[in-house]
């Protein structure tokens, strides 16, 4: 392993509203004592958070990777749910396929998808229905 | 004075070295060391929870003594909304103003008074800010120092208003001088508090240059002076009192925020519940909300470490004060406000870092990292340290070493042992 790069690796539990989140916080304490420009972790922990319910909401859990190195940030968000049928209409904001009983707790309003690229400087969605979505998002450190 | 100051201070004689206080720490900042639990002041945000936990008494705040009164040719005392809801049966705040000149005070100004300005400019900046919204309560100074050191995205919401005690204070020796004609010095402006985090405020002050307060006194050791003179005073009751109902809310939770006359606010109270919505917050959950009042001790000022009286029922005492009193009795109308905005930029201290440069921190964080998983995770704090993670991080910071993990100290000594038995067995 690179000497300048840590990896972080979160397992994201299905079905689990009162841990969701928790690793996004695990990463924002650490950013910060990492010395992370604060408006950086900030970044990175909106887009992570919003990743890591989307993986309780939508999928059956998944994985969280956070590689940072002194140039960038890059999270990986694996889950093995059913994919998204249409990647476009999904990164349209306000649009959600959250049940109603999700919504009722005050998630999905269709903000997911569009605040984590807000959030971030690359985003990348790989999507197969019945296998699974792998979301990469890049946030620079400068 | 430093940049970091803590008004918590060890009686080493009483200092068993047990875990109790590393356990409870918010901000990790205890070790025990050499059987003594030694305070990292960086880390310190004076919340008082260590003196509340130790079992033997060995924390102590530090504060003035009532002698401080004699280095003044006239002195003010400023009474905190909290100290009235330490009584049993009191009905009127006069009979402790009263008491209080009677102690030796010259005169009394409330804090509560200050408080009721402090809202008013608050009513003023949350209407005219919402791009600040939630606008964070800045009254409670170690929450102050806890946004300062741990939550730098969130040090933008704070309000830039200082606390009351300090627009108390300011208020208070202008009213002294113009009254005896003194030079300022020769006044001395005597705040009774209810938490050791006035005290560093007073010392270390954040958002002002400097605090007008000459001397911190406790409510715990200003009580039992006070009771013999309200018992002799009622019959001669003066009428000090300058504040309404919105001042003395502010003794407790909920009374800062509830004086915005919105509902759009919330008000939590106790460090951990603090820190929970510091985190939510950061993670910009709340954003509709138009205000955010916090309080590190349980209940708000009336929890203070220094007060005497359960701090719920002290909570009850104040309502039951507050029910004849008008609204509010002091008004921004009478230039009374000037100045009590923030001179001073509030900026992040990194004091948590773990490296100079982000190179070094990733390096250092994957060496934390290494070292957790060869530990127990019993976090049991044998090493002197709240968690294993913590002694990792202390390792890395190169004030500890892993031998001062019993587990893997032990796992060194059966190897030794096994090596010299094998030794042994060979001759």
């Amino acid at each position: 392993m690179n000497n300048d790069t840590i990896v972080m690796s979160y397992v994201v539990p299905a079905d689990d509203f009162t841990r969701a989140g928790e690793a996004s916080s695990n990463v924002k304490g650490k950013l910060k004592k990492m010395g992370v420009p604060p408006e950086i972790v900030r970044k990175v922990a909106i887009a992570m958070y919003e990743g890591e319910i989307n993986m309780v909401i939508h999928a059956t859990g998944g994985t969280i990777d956070v590689t940072v190195s002194p140039e960038e940030i890059l999270m990986v968000l694996k889950d093995q749910g059913p994919g998204i049928e249409n990647i476009d209409l999904a990164m349209q904001a306000g649009y959600s396929t959250a049940p109603d009983n999700i919504r009722s707790l005050g998630f999905g309003a269709g903000m997911g998808l569009p605040n984590m690229k807000r959030y971030t400087d690359e985003m990348e969605i790989e999507s197969k229905l019945g296998v699974g979505t792998t979301v990469t998002m890049k946030v620079k450190m400068v | 004075m430093g940049k970091f100051f803590t008004s918590v201070h060890l009686k080493e004689d009483l200092c068993m070295g047990c875990i109790n206080c590393i356990k409870r720490c918010p901000t990790q900042a205890i070790r025990v060391r050499n059987g003594k639990a030694v305070i990292t002041k960086e880390f310190c945000i004076d919340c008082g929870e260590c003196i509340r936990i130790c079992p033997h008494h060995a924390k102590e705040a530090t504060y003035d003594s009532p002698e401080i009164m004699k280095r003044f040719e006239y002195t003010v005392a400023l009474p905190a909304p909290s100290l009235y809801g330490q009584f049993n049966n009191l009905d009127d705040v006069n009979i402790v103003l009263t008491a209080l000149k009677r102690m030796g005070f010259d005169d009394v100004y409330e804090v509560s008074g200050g408080a009721e300005l402090v809202s008013e400019l608050s009513r003023s900046y949350v209407s005219e800010h919402k791009e600040k919204w939630p606008v964070i309560s800045t009254a409670c100074p170690s929450v102050v120092r806890l946004i300062q050191v741990r939550f730098p995205n969130l040090i933008e919401h704070l309000l830039p208003v200082c606390a009351p005690v300090d627009l108390a204070a300011s208020l208070a020796r202008e009213k002294a001088m113009a009254m005896t004609g003194l030079p300022k010095e020769k006044i001395g402006i005597i705040f009774i508090s209810p938490c050791p985090a006035k005290m560093t405020a007073v010392k270390a002050p954040i958002g002002i240059d400097h605090s007008e307060i000459d001397g911190v006194l406790a409510i715990k050791e200003v009580y039992p002076i006070l009771l013999p003179h309200m018992k002799n005073c009622v019959d001669n009751v003066e009428e000090l009192s300058i504040s309404g109902r919105i001042g003395i809310g502010w003794g407790s939770t909920g009374g800062e925020a509830g004086s915005l006359l919105s509902d759009n606010y919330l008000a939590a109270d106790g460090i951990e519940n603090v820190i929970k919505v510091l985190e939510d917050l950061e993670d910009q959950k709340f954003d509709q909300l138009e205000f955010i009042e916090l309080n590190a001790c349980a209940g708000g000022c009336v929890g203070g470490v220094l007060t005497v009286e359960n701090p719920y029922l002290a909570k009850v005492k104040l309502k039951r004060l507050r029910k004849y009193l008008p609204v509010a009795c002091n008004h921004l109308a009478d230039g009374n406000g000037e100045g009590a905005f923030w001179t001073d930029e509030v900026k992040y201290e990194p004091v948590f870092k773990l490296g100079n440069d982000m190179k070094e921190s990733i390096a250092n964080m994957s060496r934390v990292e290494e070292l957790c998983n060869l530990f127990p995770k019993l976090d049991c704090g044998s090493c002197g340290a709240p968690t294993c993670k913590a002694l990792a991080e202390d390792i890395v910071r190169g004030v500890a070493k892993e031998q001062d993990c019993i587990h893997i100290l032990r796992d060194y000594i059966h190897r030794l042992s096994d090596e010299l038995l094998k030794l042994d067995t060979k001759k």
